[in-house]
C-alpha cells in the first residue's frame, strides 16, 4: 500500500496534478507518524510513510493548505473524509485548491495495545494481511491486527471514502459495530457511578490541549478557551469543576459536526476516553432527531442548526429511563 | 446541624426580556410570592444563554439554574427558543451523563401573561434544588463562600 501511495504522490507532482502533497512520515519513532507536507519526488521518496500506525487525520490540515496558493494533494482514510466533507460543509476548506487521494483502510493500529501484547522494545512492524509482524529486541511477534487496533477502529462506522478525486484501493460501506455500546454501558450506571466514572477519568486531564488541537471539527480561527478575556483560560485545569467546564464545552461546540473520527482520543496522552463525550452527543442526537452522521452528506442540515415545531422538551432527558 | 433544616440554595433564572421576564414582572405587580432564592438574569432570547453561561453559574455558587423563555412558536424572534431547546435538551443529557443531578437543570416556558405559571415554576424548581442539597458536583472549590 504505502508503495502505491508513494507512487501517486510522485506521480501528482511530477505531472502537475499538486504542488505540495500531504502525507505522513516518522515522527520521533516509527510509530508516531506525524503529518507532513512534501514538495519533491525525493522527498517522498525519503520520508513518506504510510503504515499500521498511520492514525493521524489529514483533513484538518487542508483548512490551511489550501489557502497557501498552488493545489495540495491529500491522501484521506475513509473516516478522514468524513471530517473533509464536514469542513467543505461548513465552507473551511477551498475545494478547488485540494485533490483528495482516497485511501482505503484496514484499521490503524495502537502501539499501546502492541505493548501490551508481549511485545516489548519494538523496533519495526510489518504488515502482513490479518497479521503484524512486530520485530522486538527479543525477537518477531506475530500479532492478530484485529486485537491491536485503536479503540475507534474495532467499532469502525464506516469504510466507505465519502469525498475524493481518485481512490486507491475498495471502495468500502458503511457498517455497525456497536460504537455505541460503551455509551450505553454508563447511561445504565448510576448517577454516582458516572461521576466517578468520569471524576477518575478527567481528573488526569494536564489540559494539554491537544485533543481541541488535533479535532477537524475543533478549528475556530480564535477558541474561547484562548480568549483571556473569556475568564475560561487557563493553563491548567485547577480543580475539578474546570476539569468538567474544558470537556463539556469542548464536546458541545463540536456537537453536531463532530464526525466521531477518534482523534481526540488517539492523542490524548493521559489516555481519557473523550470519544464517549463525542458519542453520547451524536447518539443523543439520533435518539431526539433523527439518525445523523456528520460529514456523510454535503446538503443535509446539521441538527443543531436546525429545529422542528415537534422537538421533544429538554424535560425529556430527566423523565427518559435509567437510573436517576 | 443536618444541611436540609438551614440549606437555603442559590437559583439562578435566565429569563427572556420579551416573554418570560415580563412574565416575572407581571407575578410581582400581581403580588404572587416566589422565593428570593431566584436570581433572575436577563437576556435578550432564550437562545442567548450559552452552555457557558450554565457552568458558570454553578462555579459561581448556584445550586439550580432554570432558563425560561417564551413558548415555543412566541419567540420575539421567530425561532431562538427552537434552537434553544435543542441545545439545552443535548447539554442536560451531558450533565446527566456526567453524573450531574438531573433535578438541578431546567427549561420551563413562561409567557408575558404567566405571572403565576412564573411564581408556580420557581416554588417548585426552589423546593426540588433544596431537596437535593448544594451543588458539589459541578462546584469550583476556590468560588465557595462557606
Amino acid at each position: 500500500m504505502q508503495e502505491r501511495l508513494k507512487q501517486k504522490a510522485v506521480e501528482l507532482l511530477e505531472n502537475g496534478g499538486a504542488d505540495r502533497i500531504l502525507g505522513w512520515k516518522t515522527g520521533e519513532f516509527f510509530y508516531d507518524l506525524t503529518p507532513a507536507v512534501f514538495t519533491s519526488s525525493a522527498e517522498i521518496e525519503r520520508e513518506f510513510v504510510f503504515s499500521a500506525f498511520s492514525g493521524a487525520n489529514l483533513s484538518k490540515y487542508l483548512i490551511a493548505e489550501s489557502r497557501k496558493g498552488g493545489k495540495v494533494a491529500a491522501f484521506l482514510k475513509p473516516c478522514d473524509s468524513y471530517s473533509f466533507q464536514q469542513l467543505l460543509k461548513e465552507h473551511r476548506i477551498l475545494r478547488e485548491n485540494v485533490y483528495i487521494v482516497g485511501v482505503q483502510c484496514a484499521g490503524m493500529c495502537d502501539m499501546e495495545k502492541l505493548r501490551a501484547r508481549d511485545c516489548d522494545g519494538v523496533t519495526a512492524v510489518r504488515e502482513n494481511g490479518e497479521k503484524l509482524v512486530a520485530e522486538t529486541l527479543y525477537g518477531e511477534r506475530i500479532v492478530d491486527r484485529k486485537d491491536v487496533l485503536l479503540e475507534r477502529c474495532t467499532v469502525c462506522k464506516s469504510k466507505k471514502i465519502v469525498a475524493f478525486d481518485e481512490l486507491i484501493g475498495e471502495q468500502g460501506e458503511e457498517q455497525d459495530l456497536g460504537r455505541f455500546a460503551e455509551v450505553e454501558r454508563l447511561e445504565a450506571m448510576t448517577p454516582e457511578e458516572r461521576y466517578a466514572f468520569w471524576r477518575g477519568e478527567l481528573s488526569r486531564c494536564i489540559r494539554c490541549n491537544a485533543c481541541r488541537n488535533v479535532c477537524p471539527a475543533c478549528s475556530c480561527e480564535t477558541c474561547i478557551f484562548d480568549n483571556a478575556n473569556s475568564g475560561f483560560r487557563n493553563k491548567a485545569a485547577a480543580d475539578a469543576f474546570e476539569e468538567n467546564l474544558f470537556h463539556i464545552i469542548r464536546a458541545f461546540h463540536v456537537a453536531g459536526r463532530c464526525t466521531d473520527c477518534g482523534e481526540c482520543s488517539r492523542v490524548c496522552p493521559q489516555h481519557i476516553p473523550l470519544h464517549l463525550l463525542n458519542r453520547k452527543f451524536i447518539k443523543d442526537i439520533n435518539t431526539f432527531y433523527g439518525p445523523y452522521q456528520a460529514g456523510a452528506e454535503l446538503d443535509s442540515p446539521s441538527p443543531l442548526t436546525d429545529y422542528t415545531t415537534a422537538d421533544c422538551e429538554p424535560s425529556a432527558v430527566l423523565t427518559r429511563g435509567g437510573n436517576s | 446541624m443536618p444541611v436540609t433544616e438551614t440549606f437555603q440554595p442559590t437559583i439562578v433564572a435566565f429569563c427572556c426580556n420579551w416573554c418570560s421576564y415580563a412574565g416575572a414582572d407581571l407575578s410581582g405587580t400581581n403580588r404572587l410570592q416566589y422565593p428570593a432564592n431566584v436570581k433572575i438574569i436577563r437576556i435578550p432570547c432564550s437562545c442567548r444563554l450559552n452552555p457557558l453561561f450554565i457552568l458558570r453559574a454553578f462555579q459561581r455558587g448556584a445550586d439550580g439554574v432554570i432558563l425560561c423563555g417564551c413558548h415555543p412558536g412566541d419567540c420575539h424572534y421567530t425561532t431562538g427558543n427552537y434552537y434553544a431547546r435543542r441545545r439545552m435538551t443535548l447539554l442536560f443529557s451531558m450533565l446527566d451523563y456526567l453524573g450531574i443531578e438531573r433535578e438541578r437543570t431546567r427549561v420551563e416556558w413562561v409567557s408575558a401573561a404567566e405571572g403565576a405559571k412564573f411564581a408556580a415554576t420557581m416554588q417548585e424548581f426552589t423546593a426540588a434544588v433544596t431537596k437535593l442539597g448544594p451543588n458539589r458536583r459541578l462546584e469550583d472549590l476556590r468560588c465557595r463562600k462557606d
